[in-house]
């Protein structure tokens, strides 16, 4: 029991050494900063750029929060304020069963009715000819993927905010969409912020459902219809079979090192924003 | 305030836009659930038959000959069992520690929910890349038992967190009454903390079988691919997940149209799952004490 604890307290800092310690085969040879800075992608002539897949990782990530963003947040507030008690048991199990989607589900769902849209509104919205396996249907399937997630956290965290500060709003005379604007999400504004960013570093990490619709083209996306190579993506695609030249296996396994430090960054920022958060609204 | 009457007018309208589109967010959630479910089996049902999830691959199966995917399910079954009840044989304990012994210390069990929900948050992939570069390590094929560790290694942080999240919340009293009686903090966990907190217990249970079976980047590298049931924990063992992504990669109609059946097996195991893990946290409630 112990020695589990103590093994847990310790995996997160033994995977980051770990993974230090695989890629300073890379690290070597190349500078950190050459190696997020280089746009060129070529293993078998010993140039790892990763700026294609960092960028892509970033579009991605980006195009699916503004997609689930307001989303999550519109519906939280209808729920936790507007909508009548029913409405938060059918939401719970619909946000359980969509946390419980594999992601290869989420990635033949997103092939079969993302990626044909997609390439239709690219013809015939924006007259760019695209195959419709593109940043945007990535960015769209992974939205989909964070929405539970970040309801979840914002009907928690809607409900936990004093009803005490509600009322005394009332009891002045503002309206309740008028409290709701100026004191439940004035209040909640942390708390939003930290929920999107946890939601940002799920996000990130995403691997198979993207990997299936975003393209995997190793250059840099000029605009969302542009197909594009995320992190997660670029490390399943070539891992398992990179024996053959040399520093790949190293340079894969820096792309999984800048993947963990990135989220665990991400979720670093924002548990500590809503643990402060909760401290001040005790 | 020049025109109080007009801002207010103006207030309401806001207001009533507002509801507008925040109705049509919680919608279009339960919408898209539905549509997602809608599409998948109405592309998978037609293509499934008693064949497809009886039968491993004959000869020719990745063409669009005979044969079917048992291999597949097997492995998964295999592989999230094995998972599910190794980090339930290490995490049941450590969250029972968790809210008996640990509780006097707040401090550290907080700190230890803090690095258990970062552990959760780290992505699968990392996690298979890591178990993977081990495995080189020390020279191990990829096997049914390695993906099992690295498995458990990744629900191990949710099964704890998910049951401890059940935990926490049980009344104070509960286990300063049970000591008072002359019961040691195991036989309380054991006995009153894991009776009061069973459906916490269920649903982690639940949860961490459903992430096992789903995920696809974790097994990746550790389990390797075949088209025989593994007999034995050495062997390499097909999952469904990457059953389905390399079907759907086929350049073969039929063959994708297998994935796409594969895919409803498991959307139907995934919520068969979640229904389950409903109705038995409403059952079992009736042995918790009220606060």
């Amino acid at each position: 029991m112990v020695f589990w604890i103590i093994f847990l307290l310790i995996l997160p800092l033994g995977i980051l050494c770990g993974l230090l310690f695989r890629s300073s085969a890379i690290t070597g040879s190349h500078t950190f900063f050459q190696l997020i800075t280089g746009t060129v992608w070529k293993p078998t002539q010993q140039e790892f750029g990763f700026l294609p897949f960092i960028l892509s990782s970033l579009y991605v990530t980006l195009i699916a929060l503004v997609f689930a963003g307001p989303l999550c947040l519109f519906s939280a507030i209808h729920i936790c304020f507007y909508a009548k008690s029913m409405m938060l048991r059918v939401i719970q199990p619909v946000i359980d069963i969509l946390a419980g989607i594999p992601s290869v589900v989420y990635g033949v769902w997103g092939i079969l009715a993302i990626v044909p849209l997609v390439s239709r509104v690219a013809k015939h919205g924006f007259h760019t000819p695209s195959t419709g396996y593109t940043l945007l249907s990535g960015g769209i399937v992974l939205g989909v993927m964070i929405i539970p997630f970040v309801l979840n956290i914002l009907i928690d965290l809607f409900r936990s905010v004093p009803k005490e500060l509600h009322e005394a709003s009332l009891s002045l005379g503002a309206g309740k969409w008028y409290t709701i604007k100026r004191v439940v999400l004035k209040k909640a504004m942390p708390g939003i912020i930290s929920a999107m960013g946890l939601g940002l570093s799920r996000a990130f990490g995403e691997t198979m459902a993207v990997l299936m619709v975003v393209g995997n083209v190793a250059q840099i996306p000029r605009g969302i219809f542009d197909p594009g190579y995320p992190l997660p993506a670029l490390i399943a695609n070539n891992y398992g079979e990179m024996m053959s030249i040399p520093q790949y296996d190293a340079a894969l396994l820096f792309a999984a090192l800048l993947l963990l430090i990135l989220v665990i960054f991400f979720n670093f920022a924002s548990r500590l924003l809503i643990m402060r958060y909760e401290k001040s609204s005790r | 305030m020049k025109n109080p009457a007009g801002k207010l007018r103006r207030l309401q309208r806001e207001e009533a836009v507002i509801r507008i589109i925040m109705r049509l967010a919680t919608y279009t959630v339960i919408g898209v659930l539905g549509i997602i479910i809608f599409t998948i089996l109405r592309r998978g049902l037609p293509s499934l038959s008693w064949e497809m999830i009886f039968r491993t691959p004959q000869g020719g199966f990745y063409f669009g000959k005979e044969g079917g995917i048992l291999n597949a399910i097997a492995g998964s079954l295999y592989l999230a069992t094995g998972a599910t009840l190794l980090a339930f044989v290490t995490g049941y304990p450590v969250a029972l520690f968790m809210n008996s012994t640990l509780r006097r210390h707040k401090r550290f069990v907080n700190g230890f929910r803090f690095i258990l929900d970062l552990l959760w948050g780290i992505p699968s992939i990392v996690y298979g890349a890591f178990g993977f570069s081990v495995m080189i390590f020390f020279r191990v094929q990829a096997s049914l038992l390695a993906g099992i560790l690295v498995v458990a290694v990744f629900v191990l942080p949710i099964m704890i967190r998910a049951m401890d999240e059940g935990m926490k919340n049980s009344p104070a009293g509960l286990m300063e009454a049970s000591l008072s009686l002359g019961m040691t903090p195991t036989g309380f966990s054991f006995r009153i903390l894991s009776r009061q907190c069973l459906p916490g217990i269920v649903t982690a249970v639940l949860l961490s079988f459903g992430r096992a079976i789903g995920d696809a980047a974790s097994v990746l590298f550790t389990t390797g691919f075949t088209d025989y049931i593994p007999r034995s924990l050495a062997e390499p063992a097909a999952t469904l997940p990457l059953s389905i992504f390399f079907q759907l990669t086929s350049p073969i109609p039929e063959v994708r149209e297998r994935a796409y059946a594969a895919a409803s097996v498991l959307t139907f195991i995934i919520l068969v799952i979640s229904i389950l893990a409903r109705l038995s946290s409403a059952k079992l409630n009736h042995n918790a004490i009220k606060n």
